[in-house]
C-alpha cells in the first residue's frame, strides 16, 4: 500500500466508527484523539479493524504510533507494504 | 395514610412500543387493538414472528454511541430521555446524585454474545478477534449504565434480574428508593432487546411454546382457544418517580400513585406458573394499598397466550376476583406481544390514560375463548367505556417462579 492508500485506510476505519466524523480540518500530524471524538476504545477498535482486514497484529506498546494520522502511516507503511 | 413524602406517584412515562413511541399513539392504538407485529428473519432460526420498535435512535445520541452501545442501552436512553421531557423536567431539577436508575431485564448479555460468537466464526474462532466491547456491553448494569452516561445521572443505577416481572419490580425498587429516602427522583422500568437473540426464540420453541399464525398480528392470541404461544417483542418503558409532595410542589402532571404492591416467589418450578401464589401476590397488594377486590376497575393480566399460563393466571384471578363484578380484566401482549423486562411497564402504561379516558383497551385475537380462561368482564376485540377507572391492576410473571404485582390509583388531589 501507498502512503495515500494507508492514510485512506485509517480514515475510513475511523468513519466506520464514527460515521459523523469530519476530517475537513484535521492535521495529519497532531494526534487523532485531540481532534476527533475519539477514545480509547475507538483506538482498540482501529487496532481491530487492522487486524480483521490485514491480519495486522499490533503489540500493544506500539499502540503510542497510531497518535496522529502521520504517524500510523509512518508505522504501518513497512508492515502494509505488501498489501 | 403515608405521608406525603411517602406517597410515590408517577409524573413522566418514556416508552417505545412494538407500535408506537410515545405514550399518546401507544393508547390510540392500544384502544384500536392496531398490532404491528411484524415476520422477522433470524440468524440461524428463521423467521418468527416478532414485536419491533420504530423510534428515533439519535434523537438523544449520537449514532456513534449507539454503535458503540447496545440496543438495550439504546432503547433505555431513547425512553429515559423521553420519561424526563414528559414529566417536563430538567435534569437539575434535582440534584443528579439524587437520582436512581433502575432498570428491569429479563436477560442480558445474550444478543451480544450471540452476536460475538457468529463474529469469530468468520475468523475460525479464533478469539483474537472477539471484540474489546464485549464485557462493558454485557455487564448487567449495561442499560441503566447508558442512561445514566447520557443524562449525567450520578445517584446509582443498577439492573434488576426477575425474568419477565423485572419490569414491575424495578418499578417497585424505585418506589421503595424513595421511601427509604435514599434517592429523590427516580427513573424507573424495564427494557428488552430479546428480538436480537436466536436462543430465545429456539428455546421457546423448543418448549412447545412460541406463537405462531399465518398473519403474524394474530400470533399472540390470549384466552384464545387457538393460542400457541409467545411472540417475543423488544421494547422499553421508563417511568420517572417522584414524592408526591415534590410533585405538587413543582406542579407536576401526575399519571397516578402507586399504592400498593407485591412480589413472591412459586418455590416450586423453572417454567412452569403457579396459580396459588399469583393469587397471594395479588391479595397482599391489595393488602398493602388497603383494598378490597372489588376496588380495583381493571386488572391488565400478564398472560402471554401459552395454554397453562393462561389458565393459571386466570384460576388466580378467579380465587381473589371472584366476588368483585365490577373489576374489567384485559390483556396488552395480544397487541405488542411479549416485551420480556419491559412487558409489566410497558402494559401497564398504555393503561394509565384510562384514569382520563375511561376506556379499557381489548384484549384482541380471541375469536374463541378458552372456557378455562373465561372470567366476567374480559374485554375482548372491542374497547369498553366504564363510567369512571379509579384503579388498575397490573399482573406481571416471570420463568423460575417469580410473581409481581403493582396496584396504581389515579391521583384525585
Amino acid at each position: 500500500m501507498t502512503r495515500d492508500d494507508i492514510k485512506d485506510l485509517i480514515l475510513e476505519i475511523i468513519k466506520d466508527i464514527d460515521e459523523d466524523a469530519d476530517f475537513d480540518t484535521l492535521q495529519s500530524d497532531q494526534p487523532l484523539r485531540d481532534q476527533l471524538d475519539l477514545d480509547s476504545m475507538d483506538f482498540l477498535d482501529i487496532v481491530m479493524e487492522l487486524r480483521k482486514r490485514h491480519k495486522l497484529q499490533i503489540p500493544e506498546e506500539d499502540y503510542p504510533q497510531l497518535a496522529s494520522l502521520d504517524s500510523c502511516v509512518n508505522y504501518l507503511e513497512p508492515l502494509l507494504k505488501n498489501a | 395514610m403515608d405521608s406525603n413524602q411517602q406517597r410515590i406517584v408517577i409524573t413522566g412515562v418514556g416508552l417505545a412500543a412494538p407500535n408506537a413511541d410515545n405514550l399518546k399513539e401507544f393508547r390510540k392504538k392500544l384502544l384500536a387493538g392496531v398490532s404491528e407485529i411484524k415476520e422477522i428473519d433470524l440468524r440461524y432460526f428463521g423467521p418468527a414472528p416478532a414485536g419491533i420498535c420504530t423510534f428515533n435512535e439519535t434523537r438523544y445520541r449520537k449514532k456513534k454511541e449507539n454503535k458503540r452501545g447496545t440496543r438495550a442501552g439504546c432503547l433505555g436512553v431513547y425512553c429515559a430521555h423521553e420519561a424526563m421531557a414528559d414529566a417536563a423536567l430538567d435534569i437539575d431539577y434535582y440534584d443528579r446524585s439524587r437520582i436512581g436508575v433502575y432498570v428491569g431485564l429479563t436477560e442480558h448479555g445474550t444478543v451480544e454474545t450471540e452476536n460475538e460468537i457468529f463474529n469469530i466464526s468468520q475468523y475460525n474462532y479464533d478469539v483474537n478477534y472477539w471484540t474489546h466491547h464485549h464485557n462493558p456491553r454485557t455487564v448487567l448494569n449495561n442499560p441503566p449504565g447508558e442512561i445514566t452516561m447520557s443524562l449525567g445521572i450520578t445517584g446509582p443505577h443498577y439492573a434488576i434480574g426477575a425474568a419477565c416481572a423485572a419490569g414491575n419490580a424495578s418499578l417497585i425498587q424505585g418506589v421503595q428508593m424513595l421511601r427509604l429516602g435514599e434517592v429523590d427522583m427516580a427513573l424507573a422500568g424495564g427494557i428488552s432487546e430479546s428480538t436480537g437473540s436466536f436462543g430465545i426464540f429456539a428455546s421457546f420453541k423448543a418448549q412447545g411454546a412460541l406463537g405462531e399464525a399465518e398473519d403474524p398480528r394474530k400470533a399472540c392470541r390470549p384466552f384464545d382457544m387457538g393460542r400457541n404461544g409467545i411472540v417475543v417483542s423488544e421494547g422499553g418503558c421508563i417511568y420517572v418517580l417522584e414524592r408526591l409532595e415534590k410533585a405538587i410542589e413543582r406542579g407536576a402532571r401526575i399519571y397516578g400513585e402507586i399504592v400498593g404492591y407485591c412480589i413472591n416467589s412459586d418455590a416450586r418450578d423453572f417454567v412452569l406458573p403457579y396459580d396459588k401464589r399469583q393469587a397471594e401476590c395479588m391479595q397482599q397488594a391489595l393488602n398493602r394499598a388497603g383494598l378490597q377486590p372489588a376496588d380495583i376497575d381493571i386488572i391488565n393480566t400478564h398472560a402471554t397466550g401459552t395454554r397453562q399460563g393462561d389458565i393459571e393466571e386466570c384460576k388466580a384471578i378467579r380465587q381473589v376476583f371472584g366476588e368483585a363484578p365490577s373489576t374489567y380484566i384485559n390483556n396488552t401482549k395480544s397487541i405488542i406481544g411479549h416485551a420480556m423486562g419491559a412487558a409489566g411497564v410497558l402494559e401497564l402504561a398504555g393503561n394509565l390514560p384510562a384514569f382520563e379516558d375511561n376506556m379499557v383497551h381489548p384484549t384482541i385475537n380471541v375469536s374463541n375463548l378458552d372456557p378455562e380462561c373465561a372470567l366476567p368482564n374480559m374485554v375482548l376485540n372491542k374497547p369498553t367505556r366504564l363510567k369512571s377507572v379509579s384503579t388498575i391492576l397490573n399482573n406481571s410473571f416471570g420463568m423460575v417462579g417469580i410473581n409481581s404485582v403493582i396496584i396504581v390509583k389515579k391521583y384525585e388531589g
